[in-house]
């Protein structure tokens, strides 16, 4: 187990949950054909909440994350983002995309477009802002993620850990209420995923809604307000870190944290 | 207690310094060795194809060059100026059953008359023959004679020139083709060259009103231009006239049935596959037909519809189906993250394919769809069955005719040397941007 969050430093005081609620599940399942994914998912988040999930391959973590945002459709149960229903109404899809950020496992950059042109195509097209204005938000937030002089670089030319970060900047540049992580850090080498996981915490600190598929315990140890452990489609038990980790309650929870953390 | 040697290591690490690399990898010595002899079956192969090429290329030039007629304003100009004497030689020969004799036989002889410059060559060479012995038997003879070297008549395609590129379009407005032409490509090789100002509104403007401009020019009937029927237009002013339309029309075309192929809604996505399937199921040759033949059937009667118009829509259509199915496989080449992140981001279908996906996708489809417009200017020779003079049927048509009989090499030469330098710049194009876009990114 890598914990490569070890030595970040992170001001507790920042992170505060607020009272209103950003997403609720109510009851949700999912297939794929006749493969039941996700049974019986509830789960309340409120704005301000940091929340890691994990749990072995095949859990249905990354499906949980992806129906937050419809890139995966769920079949039963309701979805509330900012108290917007996700159902077929495209509508509703588009206000709670506009919303949701989402960083993905491989990056997904758009390798025919530089640096600063990823970070600035939404806000120009979807939100319909200025060029200009777009430009100076995607500068601000590759500031953020300390890398604007990469701005007129191609994604092909940039480490791992630098597209990453410019995913999440691209992210950012809509302004988003939640931040979803599908395994931000899984495709990175060790000495990438400090930077990442900094650029993550900051967030936190700036007060983000974040949902976290990740296997960095460092960083749910002292980022994370509610660890989720999900298996067979299920969540099997949530906590907060410390007694997640220290006095996990389900003998599956057990086996897992022995196995992610013995080595 | 046993203590293994690991060396010495230095307290700070110091990178050592670049180093050349060997000799023999690089320059000269290295591009030989890798390129002509890596091993020896590889070096024999070079020495062959040197041989091969020593022996094809001096007679290709001979023939196209060095021996070719340039100038002159008839087939006369092409005719040897030197009298050829035949003389009566006394030989050996041989006879079936190997035993020798003596013949009489005839051997050429070039003279130079008073005051001529030869215009050819000739050799003086051994040359075997069969003439007759003994009554009815022949016998087997090697004479030494003189023997003019063939050229290439270029008079000929010189003096059909005017034909070959306008086909019958009237002499006075051929003005009209060749601007259209000209300033086509002109501006197709201003809007494909890097770093011009403007590159895209002539690109648009080639696209969307210069066809309507060029139509125009053609017909005439307009601004005191006369009307030219379009059964005059010919030559390889229509070769080009198809290939572009066909190429224009197919690419959007191409690109919507492809995405009408992925589409969610059955009806939209069955349409698409049944187009697609069809004009690729079907030989050109039989869409031409149908064009001309069963087109008009499906019309209301009266309906007169041009016959160059229906071969139009015709091989449009066929060039946009094969190019929907390349673009669909760019589509489905790219990786499904794309898709993701767009939808993430909050992109509907159409800006996401039209700012992330489609971009992408032809891209990678470059050397595909334009090797499929190669293959599609070639087959415009295809039209000659029904009826339309594209260059090759003006070529043909002047290869038959009486007063240049036996000149075929020369028109075909000619025909092949233009579709070469127009498929070759494509192909070479192609390679270009496809450098490019692989460094780019």
């Amino acid at each position: 187990m890598s914990d490569s969050a070890a030595d970040i430093d992170v001001d507790q005081s920042k992170l505060k949950i607020s009272d209103e609620i950003a997403i609720q599940i109510n009851a949700m399942h999912k297939w794929y054909g006749s493969f039941h994914v996700l049974k019986d998912i509830n789960l309340t988040v409120n704005q301000g909440e940091r929340i890691v999930v994990c749990g072995p391959s095949g859990s249905g973590k990354s499906t949980l994350i992806r129906c937050i945002n419809r890139l995966e459709e769920h079949q039963q149960g309701q979805i509330f983002v900012d108290n917007v229903e996700l159902t077929n109404d495209l509508k509703n899809i588009d206000t709670v995309r506009r919303e949701v950020g989402m960083v993905f496992q491989h990056f997904n950059l758009f390798p025919h477009l530089t640096v600063l042109e990823n970070c600035t195509l939404a806000p120009i097209w979807v939100r319909k802002m200025p060029k200009a204005e777009a430009e100076e938000i995607g500068m601000r937030f590759l500031e953020t993620v300390r890398i604007p002089e990469q701005a007129d670089k191609f994604p092909g030319q940039l480490s791992g850990g630098q597209q990453q970060r410019v995913a999440i900047a691209r992210s950012l540049c809509m302004n988003p209420r939640i931040m979803l992580f599908d395994e931000p850090t899984s495709a990175l080498d060790p000495e990438m995923i400090k930077e990442v996981l900094e650029v993550m915490i900051q967030l936190a600190e700036d007060g983000m809604t974040m949902i976290c598929v990740t296997h960095e315990m460092g960083f749910a140890r002292k980022v994370a307000n509610r660890v989720i452990f999900m298996d067979q489609g299920e969540i099997v038990e949530q906590n907060e870190p410390e007694e997640f980790f220290n006095n996990p309650k389900s003998d599956r929870t057990q086996l897992f944290l022995s196995q992610i953390l013995s080595h | 207690m046993s203590h293994t040697d690991y060396g010495e290591t230095e307290a700070v690490f110091t990178p050592r310094p670049d180093l050349p690399p060997p000799a023999s990898t690089v320059g000269l010595v290295g591009w030989v060795r890798s390129n002509l002899v890596p091993d020896w079956f590889n070096g024999a192969m070079t020495v062959l194809a040197i041989i091969a090429l020593f022996m094809v290329i001096p007679p290709i030039i001979n023939w196209t060059l060095l021996d070719a007629h340039f100038v002159g304003d008839s087939r006369k100009a092409c005719k040897p100026n030197v009298q050829i004497i035949r003389d009566k030689v006394t030989t050996q020969g041989t006879m079936p059953d190997g035993s020798t004799i003596e013949v009489q036989a005839t051997a050429d002889r070039i003279v130079i008359p008073e005051g001529v410059t030869p215009n050819v060559r000739w050799e003086r060479k051994m040359v075997e023959g069969v003439v007759r012995a003994k009554g009815r038997e022949y016998a087997k003879v090697v004479v030494e004679k003189d023997v003019v070297i063939e050229g290439a008549c270029w008079v000929f395609v010189g003096i059909r020139f005017d034909q070959f590129i306008y086909g019958f379009y009237p002499r006075e407005e051929r003005w009209r083709p060749t601007a259209v032409i000209g300033i086509g490509l002109l501006m197709i090789i201003y809007a494909l060259t890097d770093g011009l100002p403007h590159r895209g509104r002539v690109a648009m403007f080639l696209l969307i009103p210069f066809p309507v401009i060029a139509f125009f020019m053609f017909s005439g009937g307009v601004f005191g231009m006369p009307h030219v029927d379009n059964a005059k237009w010919g030559g390889l002013v229509l070769t080009i006239i198809i290939s572009s339309v066909a190429i224009t029309g197919a690419l959007p075309i191409g690109i919507s049935l492809a995405l009408g192929r992925r589409s969610q809604m059955p009806i939209i996505r069955w349409f698409c596959v049944l187009v697609i399937e069809f004009f690729r199921s079907v030989p050109m040759i039989t869409i031409l037909f149908m064009a001309l033949v069963v087109l008009p059937l499906f019309l209301p009667a009266g309906t007169s519809f041009d016959q160059l118009l229906r071969v139009l829509i015709g091989v449009t259509l066929f060039v946009a189906a094969y190019t929907a199915e390349v673009v669909r496989g760019g589509l489905q080449a790219l990786p499904k993250g794309q898709y993701e992140a767009a939808n993430a981001l909050g992109l509907g279908y159409w800006k996401m394919m039209r700012l992330i996906i489609l971009p992408q996708a032809l891209r990678i489809m470059i050397p595909a769809i334009v090797s499929l417009f190669i293959g599609i200017f070639k087959d415009t020779t295809l039209v000659q069955i029904v009826g339309l003079n594209d260059l090759l049927t003006m070529v043909q048509l002047a290869v038959t005719d009486a007063q240049w009989i036996g000149l075929s090499k020369e028109g075909y030469f000619f025909c092949g040397f233009v579709f070469f330098i127009f498929c070759f710049s494509m192909s070479r194009y192609s390679m270009y941007l496809e450098r490019k876009l692989h460094t780019g990114h």
